[in-house]
């Protein structure tokens, strides 16, 4: 188990290097950002002090390893455009974006999950075959065409949503949220059902197949042969069953709602982190980039972290590698 | 009926029907099957694949596969009829009153709960014991099943345990709430030879003590004729012969009970060849007119051609053969011949 961890934190280590050094040849290969700094009449010779103050004359190995180092300090720089520490600007944005995808892929999870387990229960049901062709135009549909056409109905027809921003937020620290307030909590139904309605669909015919496979199964016909009630039958032994899958995909697709969460975010100018980086790709904005690239290079290995360690938690059989072994056969 | 005993059945199958509706019409599965139970005999059933000895056992748990459904007859347990009940009726009977065992033990436990969870939610379905109580009892049953050091057995998972100790498991499971009957889905077909014997010992034990009926469903002539009192013969969704197992193993009535006992190899007689029942069971679509049998049978006659044989007195045991006595014991037949 230990020894599991272990090797899994030097693979995320490996991988982390990886887009650090994708995030660091942007600023070697993604023009002269000496260029980007200065004006058109900057004498060569100030732009070469510059350029060995920065850092820039030395050799790209001795600049990787000074990235690195900087980055694991959260240190990036400062903003092209802005001039402001990308590092702050990342943070002050950063609970828009993690709120936003928290909450979709809640929405994603309690009505996914439910709808999936009721379809794979009950696959000949006229109201089955109705989530299942529903959850066809979720999953086809791109996101931000759910976006406008959300807006167009509740925000413009109906009135009844705000269409953009967060509303009104309440500081906490650093951390500022939308849940305390309730023009906050309105602000964030639009966009989470956008941005998870995809992971909905998803999420539900992920668990509708898997709930077919197991109600197949000798254990679950076992189950109802010793009597037990349907719902220990269904939501008990049935449903555990397909959990790995599902927390699986529900981990990518976490990881996934967060880095994409850009054309949510534009569609509905959601102050988060994606359109951040919209913007700051719009002005070249290097430094930020590179943040952003090695931020959401680093949710999805915590991420993933997480979804092994839940593996062990929902099944004994890898529990079980290494301490007592299956007696014969 | 030739039971062996006098007490009123515990189960008593009167004339059951089971079919699958297909695009192509209905198959009918199991056909005009009756036979009982008494309380504490075990009824073993043998028969070929697609014989419709697994869909009779799982009518009577109330557990059919849809599409497949009962088309028509009666299932009586201690004299209530089960065939109808609601589903939530039939649940408190599976389990308490019917226990099940089926083939593969490999996949008839949870992966994901402990051998103790799932003995302790089924003595609870059932029993409504403390949680405490309940757990004391999954240890005894677990002792008696035969596990060794149950009391720390208990909380181990089913993939620690191998094939034979895990369907000791499954009998403990179907054994929890004290169930009258149990219906046992070829319990050692996926076993290993040597464990075989183990558990048919055991199944066998365990129900002498408990005074619990088995219905023994199996495809083995030798596990039959081992552990029944009585048995079965099933052939294309009927029965073809049913009485004593002394008597249909030594003195088969039926010229397809016949070719099953040839088959089986036995110790110390030397063999040329073993015997064979030429050709293959009908299929459901392709049962022939007459005896279903008489394709393949060597001794048929005019009327098995065009007439169905239904079961008849022949010795101890009931054959459904017009020409039983063609190389058996039984009587003639008695019945007009109808014109061919």
């Amino acid at each position: 188990m230990l020894a599991f961890i272990l090797r899994r934190l030097l693979q995320s280590i490996a991988v982390l290097l990886t887009v650090g050094l994708v995030a660091f040849s942007l600023f070697r290969y993604v023009g002269d950002p000496i260029n980007a700094m200065v004006g058109q009449d900057t004498p060569a010779q100030e732009r070469e002090a510059l350029r060995e103050k920065l850092g820039l004359n030395d050799s790209p190995p001795v600049q990787f390893v000074r990235f690195i180092a900087n980055a694991a300090q959260g240190k990036f720089g400062l903003s092209y455009r802005t001039s402001e520490p990308v590092g702050s600007m990342i943070v002050e944005r950063m609970p828009a974006t993690l709120e936003l995808s928290f909450c979709a892929a809640l929405f994603a999870l309690l009505v996914g999950v439910p709808m999936g387990v009721y379809t794979g229960l009950y696959p000949n049901h006229w109201s089955s075959r109705l989530f299942q062709a529903v959850s066809l135009i979720g999953i086809s549909l791109p996101t931000f065409l759910i976006g406008i056409l959300l807006i167009l109905v509740f925000a413009v027809w109906l009135h009844w949503l705000p269409s953009f921003g967060r509303g009104e937020t309440v500081q906490i620290g650093w951390w500022t949220t939308n849940f305390l307030t309730v023009k906050g909590l309105q602000a964030l139904i639009l966009p989470s059902i956008t941005l998870g309605l995809f992971q909905l669909t998803l999420l539900m015919r992920l668990v509708r197949s898997e709930m077919l496979e197991v109600m197949r199964t000798d254990y679950i016909k076992f189950a109802r042969a010793r009597g037990l009630s349907n719902r220990a039958v269904n939501f008990g032994h049935a449903l555990k069953n397909t959990l790995v899958p599902v927390i699986t995909v529900t981990g990518l697709q976490l990881g996934a709602l967060i880095a994409f969460a850009i054309v949510t975010e534009t569609v509905f100018a959601w102050p988060g982190v994606g359109q951040l980086f919209i913007q700051s790709v719009q002005f070249s904005d290097i430094p930020v980039m590179a943040a952003y690239l090695m931020l959401i290079g680093l949710l999805f290995v915590l991420i993933n972290l997480t979804v092994d360690l839940l593996y062990f938690a929902v099944d004994p059989r890898l529990r079980a590698q290494g301490t007592a072994r299956a007696a014969g056969h | 009926m030739a039971a062996a005993s006098n007490n009123p059945p515990l189960l008593e199958v009167r004339n059951l029907r089971v079919e699958f509706p297909t695009r192509r019409g209905t198959l009918l599965a199991v056909d005009d099957v009756s036979f009982d139970i008494a309380p504490g005999e075990v009824l073993g059933v043998v028969g070929e694949s697609g014989a419709g000895k697994s869909l009779t056992g799982n009518a009577i748990i109330g557990l059919l596969e849809p599409p497949g459904r009962i088309a028509g007859g009666e299932i009586r347990l201690e004299g209530r009829r089960i065939d109808n009940l609601p589903y939530e009726e039939m649940r408190k009977i599976r389990g308490a009153r019917i226990g099940a065992i089926f083939q593969d033990p490999l996949t008839s436990l949870n992966p994901l709960y402990s051998v103790g969870r799932q003995l302790i939610e089924t003595i609870q379905t059932h029993l409504g014991l403390s949680n405490s109580a309940a757990r004391t009892r999954a240890i005894d049953l677990l002792k008696e099943v035969g596990i060794p050091g149950a009391e720390m057995r208990i909380d181990h998972y089913p993939h620690q345990f191998s094939g034979g100790m895990r369907q000791r498991v499954v009998i403990a499971l179907a054994l929890c709430a004290g169930p009258r009957l149990i219906v046992a889905d070829e319990p050692t077909t996926a076993l290993d030879v040597s464990i075989q014997a183990q558990i048919i010992a055991l199944l066998k034990r365990l129900c002498r003590e408990h005074q619990t009926a088995v219905m023994l469903v199996t495809h083995d002539m030798g596990v039959i004729a081992e552990t029944a009192d009585r048995v079965a013969v099933m052939y294309a969704g009927r029965v073809a012969e049913i009485g004593p197992v002394r008597d249909v193993v030594k003195h088969a009535q039926h010229p397809y009970t016949k070719g099953l006992m040839g088959s089986i190899p036995s110790l110390g007689v030397r063999h040329e060849r073993l015997t064979q029942i030429d050709g293959a069971m009908p299929r459901l679509t392709e049962i022939p007119k007459g005896c279903a049998f008489n394709p393949r049978c060597t001794v048929h006659g005019a009327r098995c051609l065009i007439e169905r044989p239904e079961l008849m007195t022949a010795g101890s045991s009931r054959a459904a053969c017009w020409r039983h006595d063609a190389g058996g014991v039984g009587q003639p037949v008695s019945k007009e011949m109808v014109d061919a």
